[in-house]
């Protein structure tokens, strides 16, 4: 376990000192700047969905849970222009209620 | 990028957005450290990964598959393709932060989801190395202190999912793409990787979804044949204040 533990500590480094490292040009393509810029529209895209729909309890499956009304809280603060730290603990306190009823 | 010296104002809203961000993030450590040690590392190990590793998603995967009953060293692969995403954000930063020598080989460290986020679209240099750094620090200390809690505290902390922070989570990274999704394409990418990650999460192992959906921005980036909304204007990176961004 700790040969693993280590190996990806050191992997996961190199690779953010990968990115700040290599060469500017590398990024003047437009094909790769596109790239880059959608980059974390998807990652984060799917991490929402990836941390609000998957798994629970239950495994790797689908789930609709308090999740669902914690991102739906999250959508309206957004819209009405909230403060982050309000999106935020406001979707954890929506989805902590809704698992009291 | 601009070399126009920031106002205390700028400076101090810089600042509190960066402590807010590591405020809610490592928070979420507490839920780390449970987790992690719930799947069977021990509480050093749980430490060494908030430490060294310093990646949330790539830590939840690792500690997801050995939940699961992978091999420690498949869950260090799912760990290490998760981390490619960070490649991709130092490629980005390098030119915003602009720094060199043993500042670069320390920033890399602190190269994260949160800290490029709270970086990336600043128009000064001096604003986006204060965003990367209030973030990225705040961060690092705040999250493991509470993975450190988390882990010691073990059972005793009980689900998190009492606490809704695992719907925190899926808040906070809905709120760093909010910004981004006033441009349309960007909506369809965002909906398209959402979707391709929902529909694999069934058939693959816990990270692998997140990175499928970045093939469908690869695939997106490559087939799109007009210009990019940011990539016609002097810098590629401003892409919120152009679209009439909070600041």
């Amino acid at each position: 376990m700790w040969t693993a533990v280590l190996l990806a500590c050191v992997g996961c480094y190199l690779l953010k000192l990968a990115g700040l490292s290599l060469p500017e040009r590398v990024l003047s393509h437009p094909t790769v700047e596109r790239v880059a810029d959608l980059i974390p529209v998807a990652l984060l895209a799917a991490l929402v969905a990836v941390q609000v729909f998957a798994g629970g309890a239950d495994g790797p499956a689908l789930t609709l849970d308090a999740r669902a009304l914690g991102l739906g809280f999250a959508v309206v603060a957004l819209l009405l222009r909230a403060p982050f730290l309000v999106v935020v603990v406001g979707a954890s306190v929506v989805a902590a209620l809704s698992r009291l009823v | 990028m601009n070399a126009r010296a920031l106002t205390a104002g700028e400076r101090s809203g810089i600042v509190r957005d960066g402590l807010a961000v590591g405020l809610a993030t490592g928070a979420y450590g507490i839920g780390f450290g449970a987790v992690s040690v719930a799947s069977g590392l021990s509480v050093a190990q749980t430490c060494a990964l908030s430490l060294l590793m310093f990646t949330g998603a790539s830590q939840f995967a690792l500690a997801g598959v050995v939940a699961a009953g992978g091999a420690p060293l498949s869950g260090a692969a799912t760990a290490l393709l998760l981390g490619t995403r960070n490649t991709l954000y130092g490629l980005r930063m390098a030119p915003v932060l602009q720094w060199r020598g043993w500042r670069r080989v320390a920033a890399a460290h602190v190269l994260i989801d949160e800290s490029t986020a709270m970086s990336v679209n600043r128009d000064t240099t001096e604003g986006a190395r204060l965003g990367f750094l209030t973030t990225g620090l705040s961060v690092f200390v705040l999250w493991n202190v509470a993975t450190a809690i988390g882990a010691v505290a073990g059972e005793a902390v009980g689900d998190p999912r009492t606490y809704g922070l695992d719907a925190a989570v899926g808040a906070a990274f809905l709120a760093l793409l909010w910004p981004r999704l006033k441009d349309r394409r960007n909506v369809v990418v965002g909906l398209l990787a959402a979707l391709v990650a929902l529909a694999v999460v069934p058939v693959t192992a816990p990270g692998v979804p997140v990175l499928a959906a970045g093939g469908v921005a690869v695939l997106a980036g490559v087939l799109a044949r007009k210009p990019g909304p940011t990539e016609a204007r002097p810098h590629p990176l401003g892409t919120d204040d152009a679209a009439g961004g909070e600041r």
